[in-house]
């Protein structure tokens, strides 16, 4: 007991460093065991956990491709029967866009986002708990149904009428709609969290101008995602009401429609690929800025390119739709405004081109898998426009030319950044440096397996090679290259092999990080690595776009907060200037128990439209658990 | 990294009001979120009704009378409500309680006149598309009315505990009143949308 143990109040200013150290921890600390596991809000322990589900869920996925490029290696092969064809390809689709790319883009900004903005924790960080413990269960809900042969088995986009009450007999199709409802629940609430971190949290003078390009990159995302997913889930909500109590959405003989759901899923699914690649440019610009040593050329293109590509985003959608039978006034818009999107993805190409072309590059392997990025996304980008025209559509739809495309676009375009950014971040998050030579090897190995997998696909899919088929006849001229892509996977499985086991033992035993290896000049270097639960003892104040470069000596902070209770900084949306000292919530476990209580709604919600009700009841319970008072610090103003 | 100190917070207030709360923000947001979803059912109703060769589809238009009984109750609950926020935010204790009561009553009336609005469309959910989305929109704004009344009660009792007189709660109901104008607002071009457009 030390005499200041007595003092209401207790503040920074009334410390020396180490006792500030010590008390913060103490104030912010996860407590050990499960029960302190299970009911954490720290956003950088939950943003952990959403990563590594997440790449579990990529190696699940990648499992399942390469089950898909076992049976069609070569013709009339029997590895894998249609129905359980039927359900992988579903599995692969869905599991990749759902439970992979968009949840791993929100973790990376759950974990860095409020490193970047200097403050200690995410807004809503009990939300987020509860947004993670909804993904995992719509993860479970879809493997393990999977596992028990109910995966569903119409496609990850779930066209209607095959999606439909008449030839989707059982629950399988119901699996597919109830797991969107999970994760566009999680989704949404880390989109309404990351919002106000970045409008509310920011740092003491991180104004609009000084916001780091990958927090711009996540803030329009996040604006995207609460714009796009509603129409996901009113689309979801119709197709199981149509199956489970006879709605007639989707039935054109009473007045329903099945275009209906594709306006609806596409309205949703094009900004989809925005609000997975945005990210990836964000996570781009910062590596690129770092690895040549200066700050990326034209932040102000870059930002306005980011919320053009945003807003443009929403005018795309029937592109997915033109072998539909649509007007053709309508095809022609969708067709400019397809090709429009292309500029400001040019632009940023050009403003990263010209950073490196005005820097000194240094080619480790974050900064490798950028230009990797940059050869690939480039090609997709080409093929997108070639697709953007609706003749060479028509001819293309449903082949492998548009397998092809995609990959390029969403592996090339948000994988291989990712993919860099681990490489970049996975210091501050684990303390440990990954293996460069081992990284090199990796990224050598995705590089040339993905051209090599995905390339070749182009050409069968102008030889009329149809996608989704489990088998294909010896007399069709697609064996020879079926073969060739099945044996190019194993290369690009290896060099992903070669990642994981790079990423598991240099968390183990990699050699300790330094706060700020890479001299980066964002704030979540300016703290040590992994970060303390309080993320900063003080709270930075910026003055730059590269606050540890402008201030290398010593980084200029705030003092006069508590230290009790948690507290950070609430600033104005524009100028960030300091409104009021806020507190954080606490550790809760009913974030928990209110999933689990959604959990069973839903789920039950498949088979009895009165789980609703019933459902309802412990929900209520646990949400007023939730927000009521407990008397802590944090609770009381 | 060594640190000097160039800003002292210490004379900030320890919690923010108004659009310096995180929680006035949240509630933005999701008002962002579910907006696009009622704007999203309102053009499934109206994309609909363009494909079909009449509307109303084989039923006559809603009869007028629950509906707009409700629309009137919700209008005349804005005025319980602004007074709410506005004592909020005076901090003044027992008339938050009294307006409290009063919206909890104001959100339990205008789900009694919803039960007469779902018999006034003249058909069921299963019988054709506008069917479903008729019921799928009254559902919609049912559910929303429920929750905010739920958090309303919840508020209701928090006031008249020992957590009550405490300006985070008190930006609390703020928020809550806020939410309410909104859920209000969205019931507009619904109305509008469920019992007027059928009539032109």
């Amino acid at each position: 007991m030390t005499p200041l143990d007595n003092v209401a109040d207790l503040r920074d200013t009334d410390l020396n460093d180490v006792e500030l150290d010590r008390r913060l921890a103490s104030t912010w600390a996860t407590p050990k065991g499960v029960w302190g596991a299970l009911s954490t809000v720290d956003h950088k322990i939950i943003g952990r956990r959403y990563i590594i589900t997440a790449f579990v869920f990529l190696a699940l996925g990648g499992i399942l491709s390469l089950a898909m490029r076992l049976q069609l290696a070569q013709p009339e092969a029997r590895f894998i029967g249609p129905d359980r064809y039927n359900q992988i390809f579903t599995m692969h689709g869905t599991n990749m866009m759902f439970l992979f790319a968009v949840p791993v883009m929100e973790a990376m900004a759950v974990y860095l986002v409020p490193l970047m903005v200097g403050t200690r924790n995410i807004a809503f960080p009990r939300l987020n708990a509860f947004s993670y413990w909804m993904y995992l269960a719509g993860g479970l809900l879809l493997w393990i149904a999977f596992a028990i042969d109910t995966g569903p088995d119409v496609g990850w986009f779930a066209d209607v009428p095959l999606s439909g009450p008449q030839y989707a007999a059982g629950k399988r199709a119901d699996i597919w709609a109830q797991m969107i409802t999970f994760t566009e629940v999680s989704a949404l609430a880390v989109a309404v969290e990351l919002v106000v971190t970045v409008f509310k949290q920011r740092a003491p003078g991180m104004s609009l101008d000084q916001i780091p390009l990958f927090v711009w990159s996540m803030l329009v995302t996040s604006f995207l995602i609460i714009m796009a997913m509603p129409a996901i889930m009113i689309a979801s909500t119709a197709l199981i009401l149509d199956r489970l109590v006879g709605t007639q959405f989707f039935n054109p003989a009473e007045g329903g429609d099945v275009l209906l759901w594709q306006h609806l899923f596409w309205f949703f699914g094009h900004p989809e690929v925005y609000i997975i690649f945005l990210p990836a440019v964000g996570m781009v610009s910062t590596i690129v800025a770092t690895f040549t040593r200066r700050p990326v050329f034209g932040y102000l293109g870059m930002v306005m390119a980011l919320i053009a590509t945003g807003i443009l985003a929403f005018g795309l959608w029937v592109h997915h739709m033109f072998v539909a039978g649509l007007p053709r006034l309508g095809e022609s818009f969708f067709t400019a405004s397809s090709m429009a999107i292309a500029i400001p993805s040019g632009l940023q190409i050009f403003c990263w081109l010209a950073t490196i072309w005005a820097g000194r590059p240094v080619f480790k392997t974050p900064f490798l898998f950028v230009i990797g990025f940059m050869v690939i996304f480039v090609i997709g980008g080409m093929t997108g426009v070639m697709v953007a025209s609706v003749p060479f559509d028509t001819q293309v739809h449903d082949t492998y030319f548009v397998v092809a495309h995609f990959h390029y676009v969403l592996v090339g375009g948000a994988v291989f950044p990712l993919l860099g950014a681990i490489y970049y971040w996975f210091p501050k998050i684990t303390g440990r440096m990954m293996n460069e030579t081992i990284g090199r090897w990796a990224f050598g190995l995705i590089f040339t397996g993905f051209n090599l997998t995905f390339f070749p696909m182009h050409i069968l899919g102008l030889q009329g090679m149809p996608r989704r088929i489990y088998t294909y006849q010896p007399e069709m001229p697609w064996s020879g290259l079926n073969m060739f892509v099945s044996l190019s996977a194993v290369i690009l499985a290896a060099g992903f092999l070669l990642f994981f086991i790079d990423a598991i033992r240099s968390a183990l035993s990699g050699p300790v990080a330094p706060a700020n290896p890479w001299c980066a000049s964002t704030l979540e270097w300016a703290t040590s690595s992994p970060p303390p639960a309080y993320n900063f003892s003080r709270m930075p104040v910026v003055g730059s776009l590269e606050p540890l470069v402008d201030n290398s000596g010593a980084l200029p902070v705030a003092s006069g907060l508590f230290v009790d209770r948690r507290e950070l900084v609430v600033t104005s949306v524009v100028g960030a200037l300091p409104e009021a000292r806020e507190s954080s919530p606490g550790d809760s476990i009913w974030p928990l128990w209110s999933a689990l209580a959604t959990t069973v709604l839903l789920i039950w919600s498949i088979f009895t439209p009165w789980a609703v009700v019933w459902g309802s009841v412990p929900l209520a319970i646990a949400l007023t658990g939730w927000f009521w008072p407990k008397g802590t610090k944090e609770d009381d103003a | 990294m060594k640190q000097t100190i160039v800003l002292d917070l210490s004379k900030l207030p320890p919690h923010g009001l108004g659009t310096a709360s995180l929680t006035w923000w949240g509630t933005l947001a999701f008002m962002l979120i579910e907006g696009t979803g009622f704007a999203l059912a309102i053009a499934v109703y109206l994309y609909l009704m363009s494909l079909a060769p009449q509307w109303p589809l084989h039923a006559p238009a809603p009869d007028l009378l629950a509906g707009t009984v409700l629309t009137l109750l919700l209008i005349a609950s804005l005025f319980p409500n602004i007074l709410v926020a506005r004592w909020a935010k005076a901090q003044d204790l027992r008339k938050v309680r009294i307006g409290l009561i009063v919206m909890s009553l104001l959100g339990i009336a205008p789900l009694i006149v919803r039960v007469f609005e779902f018999p006034a469309m003249h058909l069921n959910w299963d019988q054709n598309a506008y069917g479903s989305i008729v019921w799928v929109m009254l559902g919609l704004h049912t559910t929303h009315i429920l929750t905010d009344l739920i958090d309303t009660l919840v508020l209701t009792a928090l006031m008249f505990s020992r957590h009550g007189d405490n300006p985070r709660r008190y930006g609390d109901i703020s928020d809550n009143a806020m939410y309410w104008n909104f859920v209000v607002a969205t019931w507009l071009p619904m109305y509008i949308c469920l019992y007027w457009v059928p009539r032109l």
